[in-house]
């Protein structure tokens, strides 16, 4: 099969995926009675429009970008991590613990220590099904599955029984303490004399989130751990060949990719809501996986459909929030995007090839 | 003649994007002979057989069955024409009886009984026509390699197949089995029915053909009698120049002991004890080539020699023990005591096919400090490296940005023996060095491997190409059912003893 250009595989692909799920939305949005280009332009200046909505944007982005490099990188090593969701809660017990029970004098040392904790926790988490799938062969797509709902019970049954404060009525931490409070975007732009609204949940998380994405890069790219994981990766009975050990890399492979996920906790847990809420991930694990096949599994790819899927979640809480268009249609919108720009992305090839290599065979 | 080809081709064309894989072929096969098609992997003759069986369609050109113009859509069509297919790889149910699997297909109703038996009765004629004996009852996975590769046949005759096309057809075979399929082949062709043999082995082709076309590089070189050919001839019309086919080599000067095995044993993953108890040993400066139809333990062998799988027994490189089981046991530990391995499967294990040629060319030796900058990998020291690979082994085309899938099956050995040799190892394992490579390139690789022992490293050679182990080796173990039966000096035997010896009759009784 004739490979596409590396453009086409990388701009136009996702584009026309984009499109696609965007015009069946809006023919849905047109059946249920509404005007469709009304719809469009309330979810773009909703979250593209203002610094209200970009403040929003950017936090969803964040989030998004944590999980969708935790997909990457085990991608790269061929493993399918789907539980980013379970192990960005357990990251957010982590860094619920460590700014809850440590005293910090300031909140850059409170960050430091909670990303190291959210990281630990995240990795923690992904340990046991990677060993399971290194050593026993359970696949790893059903048990990291399964670890999701663990950690939900998990989390439940702390927030419940051991970190709720006397009196309170909802499974929630206590407030975190003022030291450890992060500064949000809208801060730290004022302070420079950038005008953004304040208020947005968009905190400091934001420049972790980048520096991940350049650890990433060096990481699969520049190390000899990457080489080792991309190899195995591609094929396993030549990384036995090479003298890779299969096990050794599976299981750094997965905990650094469960620390990816479960540094997303930074963002939610410590910079937006300021306690350790149940069910505070809202899916971003998940999101996670079709931001990486979007970005294909490269840093620079992710940051942008990071930001593509940030903005579409903020756009449908628009479109929620200042239309009579029912909530699950503008979850019907965004589940439309993941299906056209993660899970059909072949169909989507399959056709872009056929436009774009026929004319040429035609030529030759 | 007045009688009409059994099948002509004319002008066929087919191209995929930019590559031309069939350039304006013509050829006439005449009915009741055995027409042989030689070329090198990617000349064109699968395609071209593809065509002709309706997996691709022509771009141009028309195809004439027994002087009637026909197009075929589909195998379906193909079969409805009278020809029938054996592909090098048989496309047979393991857990089916002969019977089943060859009205698979063929049903004539919902109900399988009726077709069963009728089936058994056109089985049983066709046995006694064409000499073609199968218990119809027998499981395919309980059945030879042969056995299987004759179900393949009964398949397209029971089909009412003129015309049998055979795809590389004693790739899996004893050369035993080889000379029953020609004796087959021979009675099919008395019979009257055409057959066409695609192969890439000479040999074959001056036994078995009639007549021969040679392909190369999408087009047909050349239709000639077999009788009026050489394989000197054929070897130039293939590759487009002089090819040497015998490796010149001075003999060995063997040197100090460097691997001594010893009762090795290898169980694999399904508990199937694969090597039963072998010791051999291989001295400095000599090449020792292990013979054997695939399947008979020599893998194994050359897996736990490389620490790719674990054995119980002993090893011992440079009088030092090797790590069978522990820790110690994987293909770097391997490296380290000096043991480089060119694997029997290159494009599974001894490439990252998408992997650049560069990154490939540090594979297994990425771990070398002077690969490293820092924390980092020093990809230009690596790239460094391979350009200078890439030139002293002529891998073609020299461009090390190149994924190593975008090479030919000859210059992607190139990479691996160039990584692999330029280590200077005391010990060299080789499998299937030569598999799916292009004649031109054999020269150059059997070349290398004997500049490497002359230069006094041992070499363990493992091949199903007798001719192969008959050139380059300078002692023969033969290796059946995981025991090894004899050892021959290339000299004093010929294909047809290590042939016996292969099919586990021992040299003795012979």
């Amino acid at each position: 099969m004739e490979q596409l250009p590396k453009w086409a595989d990388l701009v136009v692909v996702p584009l026309v995926g984009l499109i696609l799920a965007f015009i069946l939305s809006m023919l849905m949005v047109f059946a249920t009675g509404h005007d469709p280009m009304e719809a469009l332009k309330l979810m773009v200046s909703g979250a593209l429009g203002s610094t209200y909505g970009w403040g929003y944007t950017l936090y969803y982005a964040t989030n998004f970008i944590f999980t969708g490099l935790a997909v990457a990188v085990a991608f790269h090593a061929s493993l399918f991590n789907i539980g980013g969701e379970g192990q960005a809660a357990i990251g957010g017990l982590g860094v619920a613990l460590v700014c809850l029970f440590i005293p910090w004098p300031h909140w850059t040392i409170a960050l430091l220590a909670a990303t190291a904790a959210a990281g630990l926790f995240g990795a923690l988490w992904a340990l046991i099904p990677a060993y399971l799938q290194a050593k026993r062969g359970s696949h790893i797509v059903i048990t990291t599955i399964m670890f999701n709902f663990i950690a939900a019970s998990l989390l439940n049954y702390v927030l419940v029984n051991q970190l709720r404060p006397k009196g309170a009525m909802d499974p929630a931490t206590a407030k975190f303490p003022e030291p450890s409070h992060l500064p949000s975007l809208g801060e730290i732009l004022n302070s420079v004399g950038i005008p953004f609204a304040k208020g947005t949940p968009a905190n400091v998380t934001l420049l972790v989130a980048l520096a991940a994405c350049v650890f990433v890069y060096f990481l699969i790219w520049r190390t000899r751990l990457g080489y080792q994981l991309r190899a195995f990766g591609k094929s396993q009975p030549a990384a036995v060949y090479a003298g890779i050990n299969p096990v050794k890399i599976t299981i750094i492979t997965m905990m650094i990719s469960g620390a990816l996920a479960g540094l997303m906790a930074i963002n939610n847990v410590m910079g937006e809501a300021e306690r350790l809420i149940l069910g505070s991930v809202e899916g971003a694990g998940f999101i996670g996986i079709a931001v990486a096949l979007m970005g294909r599994s490269h840093p620079i790819g992710i940051l942008f459909s990071a930001l593509l899927f940030g903005a579409l979640y903020q756009g449908g809480a628009e479109l929620g929030l200042w239309t009579s268009i029912p909530r699950e249609l503008v979850i019907v919108i965004q589940a439309l995007v993941i299906l056209f720009t993660g899970a059909l992305d072949n169909m989507v090839r399959l056709m872009v090839a056929k436009v774009l290599i026929r004319p040429k065979r035609a030529e030759a | 003649m007045s009688t009409a080809p059994a099948i002509e081709l004319k002008g066929i064309s087919k191209a995929f994007g930019p590559v031309q894989a069939n350039k304006d072929i013509s050829i006439r096969v005449m009915p009741g002979t055995i027409h042989g098609i030689i070329g090198e992997n990617g000349a064109g003759k699968s395609t071209l057989m593809s065509i002709l069986y309706g997996f691709y369609k022509a771009d141009k050109g028309d195809i004439y069955i027994s002087g009637e113009k026909v197009s075929i859509p589909d195998s379906q069509a193909a079969i409805a024409a009278g020809i029938g297919m054996v592909f090098q790889h048989f496309k047979l149910v393991e857990n089916f009886t002969v019977l089943e699997n060859v009205i698979l297909g063929a049903e004539d109703g919902a109900l399988l009984a009726p077709s069963l038996r009728k089936a058994r009765k056109d089985l049983a004629a066709l046995a006694a026509e064409y000499e073609l004996n199968v218990n119809p009852d027998a499981l395919i996975q309980d059945i030879g390699v042969g056995m299987q590769q004759r179900v393949e046949i009964l398949k397209a005759l029971y089909r009412h197949a003129d015309i049998l096309i055979l795809d590389e057809p004693t790739g899996v075979l004893t050369p035993a089995e080889a000379d029953q399929l020609f004796r087959i082949l021979h009675r099919l062709k008395d019979e009257g029915k055409t057959i066409i043999l695609i192969t890439h082995k000479l040999r074959e082709i001056m036994e078995a053909t009639d007549t021969v076309s040679v392909m190369r590089r999408g087009e047909m070189t050349a239709t000639v009698k077999t009788s009026e050919t050489s394989p000197e001839h054929l070897a130039e019309l293939m590759v487009g120049r002089k090819v040497l086919l015998r490796v010149d080599k001075e003999p060995a000067k063997p040197g100090a002991l460097v691997l001594e095995v010893e009762n090795l044993r290898v169980v694999d993953a399904a508990g199937v004890e694969r090597v039963k108890g072998i010791s051999l040993e291989v001295r400095a400066g000599e090449i020792l080539g292990i013979a054997g139809v695939a399947g008979n333990g020599q893998s194994e062998l050359l897996e736990v020699l490389g620490g790719m799988e674990n054995g119980t027994g002993s090893i011992r490189v440079n009088g030092e023990e090797l790590d069978l089981t522990g820790k110690h046991s994987d293909a770097r530990s391997r490296r380290k005591r000096g043991i480089a391995h060119v694997p029997e499967d290159r494009q599974r294990e001894g490439l990252i096919m998408d992997f650049k040629a560069w990154e490939n060319t540090a594979f297994g030796y990425d771990d070398d400090d002077a690969y490293q900058s820092g924390l980092l990998m020093n990809n230009v020291a690596i790239r460094e490296d391979a350009e200078g690979k890439i030139e002293r082994f002529d891998v073609r085309p020299a461009n090390c940005d190149l994924e190593a899938k975008s090479f030919s099956g000859g210059n992607q050995q190139k990479i691996v023996l160039a990584r692999e040799i330029e280590r200077d190892p005391d010990l060299l394992l080789v499998g299937q060095p030569t598999r799916g490579v292009d004649i031109g390139a054999i020269e150059f690789i059997h070349q290398q491997i004997v500049a490497l022992r002359d230069k006094g490293k041992a070499i363990l050679l493992v091949s199903v190409e007798l001719e192969e182990i008959l050139s380059l080796s300078d002692r023969i173990a033969v290796i059946f059912d995981g025991h090894l039966m004899g050892e021959r000096l290339p000299a004093e035997t010929d294909e047809k003893e290590l042939g016996l010896m292969m099919a586990g009759m021992t040299g003795e009784d012979t």
